[in-house]
Parts: C-alpha cells; structure tokens; sequence
C-alpha cells in the first residue's frame, strides 16, 4: 500500500468507502463540506448512494432509515448541525442501530465560528440526545489516526449495534497529510437479523425504540448499559506518551491538542524537565484506569482542551481526588500553540 | 347466496357496519361481548345481497362475506 | 364457503388499540389489502409515525421501522436509496407529516423519492388528546382552541398536497376520503396505484386520506363520518393532484 496526500476530510470519507459503506447522507457545514463533496464524485463509481438531505434532521434519518433496512452508513456534520441530530441519534441507540456519525467540531455556543473547538466533548459524552445512552466516541489527532478509526468505528458500530462518533476538529479536517489506508475486509458473521430486509420466509422484524411497558423500556436501558459495560472492557483506547515515574506534570490531552501538547513536552524534556501526555482516543469509553495510573506517577495534572473546560470532569473523576487537577484552555477556535502550553506547563513544573 | 360472518368477539360496537349497509341487515346486539362492547350481528340474513359494503367500511377486521354459488360484483375492491 | 370478503393475511390477527370506529383501522386494513393483491408484502418494509398510528407495526405483517415524529419520510428515503429493491411506505398523521415533518414530506416529495406515503388527515392531534393540528378546521372546537380555530392567529387549515402538488417534480399526489362506500372504494384503488407506482419504479407517490377521529371529534363513530361529508369537504377538495401521466 502506498502513502497518499490527503486533506482530512477527503480521508475521511475515502475510508468510509474502503470500509464498504455505500450510503452516506449529509447536510452542508463548515469546516466539514469537503466530505460531502468528496463523497458526490466518489460514490458513483463504487454504486453508492448519497443524498443531500433538506437539513440535519434529514440527514440523519435518513442515515437511521439506511441503519434499520442492515446497510452501512454514516453521515458527517459539524457542532450547530450535530446537536440537530441528536433527536435521531437517541433513536438509532435506542433502537440499537449500527451508524457512524462525523463531527468536525467549530467553536460554540449556538452559531459560534467556524475554527476549530473541543467544545463538543459534553455533546459527544453525555449529551447527545435523550435518554440513558452512550454513544462510542473516536477522537484520531491526525489524518492518518482519522482514516484508521472511521474503518474500526463502522466495525465497532456492527460489533455493538450502536451508533459511534467521530469527534475531530477543523485542524484535522483541513490539514494535508500522508495517509495509508489499510487492507480493510468487513468482518464475517455480522448478524443483520435485526434489518428490516422484507418478511419473507420469516416473521416481520420491527426496528422501534417505543416500549411502552416499563418493565420492557427498562429490560432495553439494561441492555444498553450492559452493551456500555462491555465496551468499558474491551474497547478503552488511549496513548501515553513519555509517561515515566515521577514526571513533573501529567498532561490529559485528546486530538489535535494532544499533537500540540506533545511538541510543547518534547521540548520541556529536552530541556530535563519530566512531563507525560495520556492521550484519550476513546472519549467513551473513557480511559479512567489508564489516567489514575498515570496521575498516581506524577507530581501535578493537568488537562489541556480547546474548551472552558469538559473533559477535565472526567479527568478529575478518574484520578479520584488522588491529584487536583489543573485546567488550561481555550476558545473561540483559538488554537493555543506549544510555546502557550509550554508557559503552561513551566509555571506547574515550578 | 351471500352469508355475512361477523366475529363478535372483535367487534368495538362502532356501528359502521350497520350505516354501511343498504338493506339493513345487521343490528347491534342486546347483548355485550367480552370486550364490553354491544357487538355487531346480523338481524335479516336473507336481505343480504353480498355488496360488501359493511366489510369494507369495518375498521377492525370483523366482517367476512361467506358465498354460496356465483355472485356479480358491482364494484371491485 | 368461499369468501367474497376475507381478512387480509398481510394483517395480524390481533385486535387494534384504537377507538371503535376510528378510520385509522379501514386504512390499516386497505394497506394490508393492497400488500397482498401486488403481492409485495415480503418486500415491503413500512415506516411508523408517531400518533395514534404509533402501534401499526402490532396489526400490519411487513417489517417495520419507527420514526421519530414527522421525519419518516426521511427515513423511508434513506432506506429506499440503500436498498432500492424494497418498498418503502410510510403511514404519517396530519401532525406527523403536516406540521413537525412538513419540511421532511415536502422535501421527499420535491426529490421525487420513489416511495409510498399514507397521509391520514383527521384534522386533529389524536394521540395527545386532541389539540389543533395545522390541519384542523375554522371554527373547530379543539383542547388548544376551545373557542374554535381562529384563522385570524392560527392561519386556515394547511393544505399540504396542493402545496406538493404544485413542485415540478412529477409525482402521484390524491386526496381520498373514507366517509362512505364510494369514497373507501375509491380510496383503495388510490392507495393500490399509489403501490403500483413504486412497484413499477416510477415516481413519489402521496395518499391523502380524510380521516375520523371520533374521540376527540367529541362525535359518534357515523357523525363523524358525516362530519367530513359535511363540513371537511368544504376545505378540502377530493381528487387527483397530480399524475405522472401529466408529465
Ligand atoms: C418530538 C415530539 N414532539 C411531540 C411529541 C408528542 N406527540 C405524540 S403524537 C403527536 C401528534 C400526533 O398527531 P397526528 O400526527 O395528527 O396523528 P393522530 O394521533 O391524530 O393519528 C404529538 C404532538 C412527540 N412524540 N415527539
Ligand atoms: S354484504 Fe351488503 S347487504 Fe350484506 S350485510 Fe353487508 S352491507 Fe348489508
Ligand atoms: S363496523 Fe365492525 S367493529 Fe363496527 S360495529 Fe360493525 S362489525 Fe363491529
Ligand atoms: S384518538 Fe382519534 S385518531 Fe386516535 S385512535 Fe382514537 S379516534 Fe382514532
């Protein structure tokens, strides 16, 4: 396989295509349009279909309509048009749908800017719709990590029948960098019972998220956590980087943050100075044990995000009071850059 | 000769089927069925010319038209 | 005997949770009927409101997919593109389709989606309790105009299929009513050509029925029906639409 030059976005829909997902249905948003773009010449020649739906609220029943009849899909938008679809999303977890959803996060809130933010992370990890559920978040800090999660997020999405985000941000969606897209082969054996493909030779399947009787609505929330708890045990991704026994400071960074965080600590460690990074790339699950461990090595934590301050919750939780945790941020699409954070890190180091 | 079956046990009483037909075949019974609905039933079987209508006009499925020998259909549904 | 009249297999032999002589059940019936005749049940996957209709994947035998409210039409298109081979309905009340999933119908429409839509217009939200739907009359008596729909705030009953109509794109768009034997009998030949057309590739096809809702009408099951000869007529004119023989 060879290296090629890509923009993010580009990659990201290309790698949906080599997941063998044919069907993709999208609503124009900046900084994210390139996908849609891309995807209107691309998916013809492979006999895909894409619809530029009426709005976000379109989009993704559509994606929910695909979703219910056991074909692939996804869908890619950006923060303002995420939280339209998080009607639908609720549906397609509460009806254990497999999707995959793309959000290229801007800067909010309401229509905010168009540069890249963190400020999704909530959205993303509690509160994307109604309802007792989670969503499976990806967060890649770079074009090549992108390409290689939405392959493993349409497999994740069938393994758990659960719909799984892709957060990035404007950096990741605009930048060009060498991609490799991997052999990819749909795994075997995925049980598409659920699929409303016709009711032939067998009873009618009825995809729904409406359970009336309590008892039956909380057998489904059961079900759903159980899924949760399952991918807390096998799905937890995260890298560390130059975590080591009493660091100075233990940075909790994701995406392209983390990338900016780890240029401000490789220079800071150059200089003899002892700084980690534990990178979450699993939003949720979150890497908690991973974080604690890490927490317990270091002298200070803090958590770096391009927000007021989300992911430093469940930062905190994970370290459980063993460490205070610092915050660093900011905003507005404002991108800190490494010699920001490396004040930032210099003034815990002392 | 046209037979109408009515399956009181699913009837809701709405009395459809009653308006429907033109030669005042069926009635509402004195009697109430499971449900706790005066039931659908047929008062005048040999008026019955088998036109379909109470069927047609049945919102839950209680009315079959039973059929002895050939019948002209006015209308097809 | 044999049977002129018989129960349609592509229903489920269950009794329905609606009202006595509401006319969702003659349309549910009239749909199964049809799925049966162009032997397309197998095939067919319909898509649920949310209403009163909620429930119809408990009564109708073909598989089933349940929208949130008024975005069926999206999700029919959806699946429609992804697997082309199936038929694709949806069953939508006049809340659902005409007044939170208006954009999703009329932009469904205006793409010319190669899908069924059932559209039961009983002028009222029936599910909730009985509020005022765009669609309900003037002068109508509802929980949210207990003074009657005043046009003057409310604006007049929307009329959604002239206004899908009226787009370039060619589709089969009726109005029908089920307030006596004439009109059920007319409005399940609609329906069948409204399969038909999918069944044959053709275009967006849209049937409007004129509904009851006794409950909420606060009238007997036959006053109602009376009720649309009356007065429902009077604002919405029965016919067809638009064809694609026109085009
Ligand atoms: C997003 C959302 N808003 C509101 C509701 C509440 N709701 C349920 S049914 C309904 C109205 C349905 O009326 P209609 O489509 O006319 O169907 P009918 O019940 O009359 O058959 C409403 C407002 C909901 N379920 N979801
Ligand atoms: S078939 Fe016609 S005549 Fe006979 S009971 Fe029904 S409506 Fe009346
Ligand atoms: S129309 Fe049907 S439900 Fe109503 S009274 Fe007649 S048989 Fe019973
Ligand atoms: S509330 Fe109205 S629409 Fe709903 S089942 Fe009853 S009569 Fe029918």
């Amino acid at each position: 396989m060879t290296k090629v030059l890509m923009k993010g976005n580009e990659a990201l829909g290309e790698a949906a295509i080599r997941a063998n997902c044919r069907n993709y249905f999208a609503y124009p948003i900046t900084p994210q349009t390139e996908i849609a773009e891309y995807m209107v010449r691309r998916l013809p020649e492979v006999g895909g279909h894409f619809v530029q739906a009426e709005s976000e609220l379109g989009a993704v029943n559509m994606v929910y309509g695909a979703a219910a009849v056991g074909e692939r899909v996804f869908t890619s938008s950006s923060s303002p048009g995420v939280a339209l679809m998080s009607e639908a999303i609720s549906y397609l977890a509460g009806s254990q749908l497999p999707a995959v959803l793309i959000n290229i996060v801007r800067g909010g809130p309401g229509l905010g800017g168009i540069l890249p933010a963190q400020s999704d992370y909530f959205m993303a990890t509690k509160a994307g719709g109604h309802g007792d559920f989670r969503l499976l978040v990806l967060a890649p800090a770079g074009v090549q990590e992108a390409a290689d999660l939405v392959m493993d997020a349409f497999d994740l999405a069938d393994k758990y029948r659960n719909p799984v985000m892709i957060i990035g941000d404007g950096m990741i969606g605009q930048m060009m960098e060498p991609v490799e897209f991997r052999e990819y082969n749909t795994p075997e054996g995925i049980d598409r019972s659920y699929a409303n493909t016709g009711a032939k030779d067998r009873p009618p399947t009825i995809v729904k998220s409406l359970f009336l009787d309590p008892q039956q609505l909380e057998n489904n929330n059961l079900e759903l956590l159980a899924k949760y708890r399952l991918m807390e045990q096998h799905e937890i991704r995260f890298e560390e980087y130059a975590v080591t026994d009493k660091m100075d400071v233990l940075v909790v960074s994701y995406g392209m943050m983390a990338r900016i965080c780890k240029t401000a600590i490789d220079e800071l460690n150059q200089e003899g100075h002892r700084v980690g990074i534990v990178r979450p790339i699993t939003l949720f699950p979150f890497p908690s044990s991973a974080i604690y461990k890490a927490a317990a090595r270091a002298r200070k934590v803090i958590a770096i995000e391009m927000s007021t301050g989300q992911m430093v919750e469940d930062v905190r939780l994970a370290v459980r009071g063993r460490r205070a945790v610092q915050f660093y941020g900011r905003t507005g699409g404002i991108v800190p850059t490494p010699a920001e954070i490396r004040q930032q890190l210099l003034k815990l180091i002392k | 000769m046209p037979r109408v079956l009515i399956r009181q046990e699913r009837c809701k009483g709405c009395e459809l089927c009653i308006y429907a037909c033109p030669q005042h075949v069926l009635a509402i019974s004195e009697n109430i069925n499971e449900k706790g609905y005066f039931f659908a039933e047929v008062a005048d079987q040999p008026r019955c010319i088998g036109c379909r209508l109470c069927a047609v006009t049945c919102p839950d499925q209680v009315i079959q038209i039973g059929l002895n020998g050939v019948m002209v259909h006015y209308y097809d549904y | 005997m044999e049977l002129a009249f018989k129960i349609s297999t592509a229903m489920k032999d269950v009794p329905t949770h609606y009202c006595p002589g509401c006319t969702h059940g003659v349309v549910h019936r009239m749909v199964a009927e049809v799925l049966e005749e162009l032997n397309i049940r197998e095939r067919t996957v319909g898509v649920a409101p949310v209403g009163c209709a909620v429930l119809i994947y408990n009564y109708l035998n073909n598989d089933f997919m349940e929208a949130p409210h008024g975005r069926a039409p999206a999700l029919a298109t959806g699946a429609k593109r992804a697997r082309p081979d199936l038929i694709l309905y949806t069953y939508q009340g006049d809340g659902d389709l005409a007044s939170i999933g208006f954009n999703e119908i009329f932009h469904a429409a205006n793409r010319g989606e190669k899908i069924t839509v059932i559209f039961i217009n009983n002028g009222i939200y029936g599910m909730t309790g009985g509020q005022m739907a765009p669609t309900t009359l003037p002068e109508q008596v509802t929980t949210t105009s207990p003074d009657g729909r005043d046009v003057s705030q409310t604006g007049f009953p929307v009329a959604v299929s002239e206004a899908l109509a009226t787009q370039a794109t060619p589709g089969f768009i009726v109005r029908c009513s089920v307030h006596d034997g004439l009109h059920q009998i007319q409005t399940k030949k609609l329906i069948r050509r409204a399969f038909q057309n999918q069944v044959d590739n053709r275009c967006f096809s849209l049937v409007e029925i004129l509904s009851t809702c006794p409950t909420n009408w606060g009238l007997t099951p036959q006053q109602s029906l009376e009720h649309i000869r009356d007065n429902t007529l009077q604002h919405y004119k029965l016919g067809i639409l638009k064809s694609p023989e026109e085009v």
